[in-house]
């Protein structure tokens, strides 16, 4: 294939892309997106392999390596459970990450494989640049995806570690960075030292902006590093001067980038801060919350069905809890006996609930929650006063009145569901603790708040048994 | 009138993506925002394109051996997300059914 073909049919595979991404606007038109993006990375990919010239064993080597990769990338894509999703994404990002300097390396080392060389067999000086960018890109991404991941899985604690100097620090490490790509550029590509010093500093650098970051501030990381990994791509798409990975850098990079957005805009925070972090702790707040002196009313599940079953209408409320006790299936349970008896039921997810954007959408969609009785904030948040409870499973701080009323909240500003604007409140948490942010939430004195303290699923299959 | 540097048609590419992305991503439905994450996390796997092209260095010495060891590592990790990424999308959007939808068993079950 002459290269011109090749470049029109990554073209192509540019544009299936995108429309992978815009069938994302309705779940009906999303599956069949999903196969356009297959179907421009196989393009990709064949295209890619009649470039090269191989021969037989070349090609049966590489087949095997698409094999064994594609092999556990299917395995794993089959046994993830939905509730693991933010450190599946996560693990994801870092293999982008890993694979741009891997990929960034094998450029520098043999150009002509690349059709990149200059007239000397090495590269050009904007093409190192390019490549200095997209290496550093790729291990921040690499090494911060790590983090974030083993934040998620709980192997590393999630709360933030911060320490005097670190924002110094990263910026040290990052002009560093900077001084090195100027130092390969010089050397016209020789200093291989210089590359791989850059590859190192960056890695460092991916831990260290990522370890102050808070558990609550996971939904922008996840985004963020999402939006690196598209980023690197497009680097490496200048270097490689590849039409396929330019378009596909520049549509992650802003996904990601919007994404980002629309997370610190849930929580009415600026995207420096949520960079900056320090902020939230472990998901398991301090337990014994001191009430001090203020009544608390406690109820029974049998209570809870009582009031669930002579209600009219109930908005369920999800929350990372929700995820972690896996009580999907056991609240569409109740949701279904809830409709048996008559009830109006919907759900209302706020935009930062659990850890990554869309998790509780995913969570309810694998409980066969249908899509259209699953409504955003703005959508939801007018109807609460004519819902006779509000069942809150599993969330605390997006429902909580201070960010509305009170200017010295920590939260204050924060779009929330306004719950208690409801018959009834009710909440399934396990202790009176308070949430990620550390702030108390007012509503659980309120007269009209029924506290159901235990673990949300078992909580939630009492309640379903005390309504036969 | 000296030529056009390609590097600029490139940049113009690159931001005219930008902007693609830009009002494709917003269109998106906020219900599917994870999977919007899995699948652009496949797509930018398309970066097997220079692994492929590494690990199909012509092997002329030492320097081309690395680039193909680089490369053909890179070809593995880079097919895990591709086959990972669209295959657990796949599996999500299949989750999503919409209301009065006959409650036969589920074609795939999440489990």
């Amino acid at each position: 294939m002459t290269p011109n073909f090749a470049a029109l049919f990554y073209l192509g595979s540019g544009i299936l892309f995108i429309l992978a991404l815009r069938g994302l606007s309705n779940p009906e038109t999303a599956r069949q997106g999903n196969y356009f993006g297959m179907a421009g990375m196989a393009i990709a990919i064949t295209t890619t392999l009649l470039l090269l010239d191989i021969g037989f064993t070349g090609f049966i080597v590489i087949a095997g390596a698409i094999a064994v990769g594609g092999t556990i990338g299917a395995v794993i894509a089959r046994r993830i459970a939905m509730t693991a999703m933010p450190q599946l994404v996560a693990g994801f990002h870092s293999l982008v990450g890993l694979c741009a300097v891997l990929v960034a390396a094998a450029a520098l080392y043999a150009p002509t494989a690349f059709g990149i060389a200059d007239e000397m067999g090495g590269l050009k000086a904007l093409s190192l640049i390019e490549l200095g960018i997209g290496t550093a890109i790729g291990a921040i991404t690499f090494s911060g995806s790590v983090i974030a991941f083993m934040k998620l899985q709980g192997i590393m604690s999630g709360a933030p570690l911060v320490f005097k100097g670190q924002h110094w620090l990263n910026l040290g490490l990052g002009i560093a960075c900077a001084v090195f790509i100027a130092f390969l550029v010089a050397s016209g590509g020789d200093a291989k030292a210089a590359f791989w010093i850059i590859a190192v500093l960056a890695l460092v650098l991916g831990v260290l902006l990522i370890v102050p970051i808070g558990g609550a501030d996971m939904p922008v990381v996840v985004s963020m590093l999402n939006s690196y990994s598209g980023w690197a791509a497009a680097a490496l798409g200048f270097t490689l001067e590849n039409t396929a990975l330019l378009v596909t850098g520049a549509l992650v990079g802003s996904s990601g980038a919007i994404l980002s957005y629309i997370m610190c805009k849930g929580m009415n925070r600026s995207f420096i801060s949520v960079i900056l972090g320090g902020f939230g702790g472990e998901s398991v707040a301090s337990a014994a919350a001191d009430t001090g002196g203020r009544i608390v009313k406690q109820g029974s599940a049998d209570d809870a069905a009582f009031i669930l079953k002579n209600a009219g209408k109930v908005i369920i409320v999800p929350g990372y809890g929700m995820a972690v006790a896996q009580a999907q299936h056991a609240l569409k349970e109740m949701g279904d006996a809830l409709k048996a008896e008559g009830v109006d039921v919907s759900y209302a997810i706020h935009p930062v609930a659990g850890r990554m954007p869309g998790h509780m959408n995913v969570l309810l969609a694998e409980a066969q929650v249908p899509y259209d009785e699953v409504f955003e904030l703005e959508d939801i948040n007018s109807s609460f006063s004519q819902a006779d409870v509000a069942f809150v499973i599993g969330a605390n701080d997006v429902t909580n009145p201070a960010a509305e009323d009170d200017p010295s909240s920590p939260i204050y500003g924060m779009p929330v569901l306004q719950v208690w604007k409801a018959g009834t409140v009710m909440f399934i948490k396990r202790s009176l603790g308070s949430g990620y942010a550390g702030v108390e939430n007012p509503l659980f004195f309120r007269d009209n708040t029924l506290m159901l303290l235990g673990d949300a699923k078992k909580m939630t299959e009492s309640i379903v048994k005390g309504m036969h | 009138m000296e030529a056009i540097d390609p590097n600029i048609y490139r940049l113009a590419i690159f931001v005219l993506a930008i902007f693609v992305g830009y009002y494709v991503v917003w269109s998106v439905t906020p219900a599917l925002h994870t999977p919007l994450m899995s699948v652009t996390n496949a797509i930018s796997s398309v970066i097997i394109v220079g692994a492929l092209l590494a690990a199909g260095a012509a092997a002329t010495g030492l320097d081309s051996r690395f680039a193909q060891g680089t490369g053909l590592l890179a070809v593995v990790l880079a097919s895990i997300n591709i086959f990972g990424g669209f295959l657990v999308t796949q599996r999500m959007l299949a989750m999503y059914k919409k209301k009065e939808r006959p409650a036969a068993a589920p074609k795939e079950s999440g489990e």
